[in-house]
């Protein structure tokens, strides 16, 4: 087979499991900054006299446990699948 | 004990969200790689279909009138038709192609309830604003499940049926009871809090 196209296509293979392993950090990151910049969406850090759905409910802290379970739960898995069929296909 | 209404936005963004970003993978990875573990094939299937499931109590709970009721409750059928489609179709089942247009159907209905239910104008609020602006990403997004219900293997399609799902779930995200959208906000909306 012409190297150059195998070069492509394992350079192609690194862009996409790049891709994948940023999705969650992407977003956790995301929720980090977004509580940096509102702290007052964070009622944990004013918790006094607040009820449980402003204690259990807080958007930054969402998007931060959101990009985590995808990254354990999805993206993970799915990169070793990925490094798995690119094993098989060479 | 039942959530302000901003807060079953922001629940039901980190749904949408994790659906986004299954389908985001999917998308890069490829069909074959992400099926390649069993519960893989049925996790956004399945969240799609729990995520219709859940706007049942919020049909019945939040029933602030009529059209609020309908609105939410075609919502669910919808995605849970969409959902259970797209299970049957994963699992095999289902072999017809036409079930893929399940998802522009469940956009279609999704967005004409969105729009339907707000009963005031875009500046009225930034909830009454971020309604109407789901609606329309919905309706103009369906563009992305039709394309893909003709391409289905198509991972340029699946991606833009993934950013649509993620720019909802942000539109969501940024969601309130009352607060001001670009500087508007009613006098009849009420008192802004926190």
């Amino acid at each position: 087979m012409n190297t150059t196209f195998v070069t492509e296509a394992v350079q192609q293979h690194d862009i996409r499991a790049h891709s994948i392993s940023l999705l969650g950090p992407l977003v956790a990151a995301a929720g980090i900054v977004w509580a940096i910049l509102q702290p007052n969406r964070i009622t944990l850090l004013h918790p006094r006299g607040q009820g449980f759905w402003w204690l259990a409910v807080e958007p930054p802290l969402l998007l931060v446990a959101a990009g985590i379970v995808f990254t354990l739960v999805v993206a993970r898995p799915l990169l070793a699948d990925l490094e798995r069929h690119r094993a098989t296909t060479r | 004990m039942q959530p302000p209404a901003e807060m079953v936005h922001w629940l039901f963004a980190v749904g949408i969200l994790f659906v986004g970003l299954c389908l985001l993978a999917e998308a890069l990875a490829g069909r074959d790689v992400w099926h390649m573990r069993g519960w893989r094939k049925y996790l956004w299937p399945s969240l799609t279909f729990a995520l219709g499931l859940f706007l049942w109590p919020v049909m019945a709970f939040f029933t602030n009138s009529a059209i609020h009721m309908y609105a939410h409750g075609s919502w669910a059928d919808a995605l849970m038709l969409a959902g259970a489609a797209e299970l049957g179709l994963v699992h095999g089942r289902l072999k017809s192609p036409l079930w893929r247009f399940t998802w522009p159907v469940a956009f279609v209905v999704t967005g004409t309830a969105f729009i339907v239910h707000e009963q005031n104008p875009w500046f009225f609020a930034r909830s009454a604003f971020l309604h109407h602006l789901v609606g329309w990403t919905f309706i103009v997004g369906a563009l992305a499940p039709l394309a893909l219900a003709f391409r289905p293997r198509s991972a340029a399609f699946q991606a833009a049926f993934a950013v649509v799902i993620v720019v909802v779930s942000i539109q969501l995200f940024a969601d309130r009871d009352v607060a001001p959208v670009f500087g508007h906000l009613s006098p009849l909306a009420g008192q802004q809090h926190r």
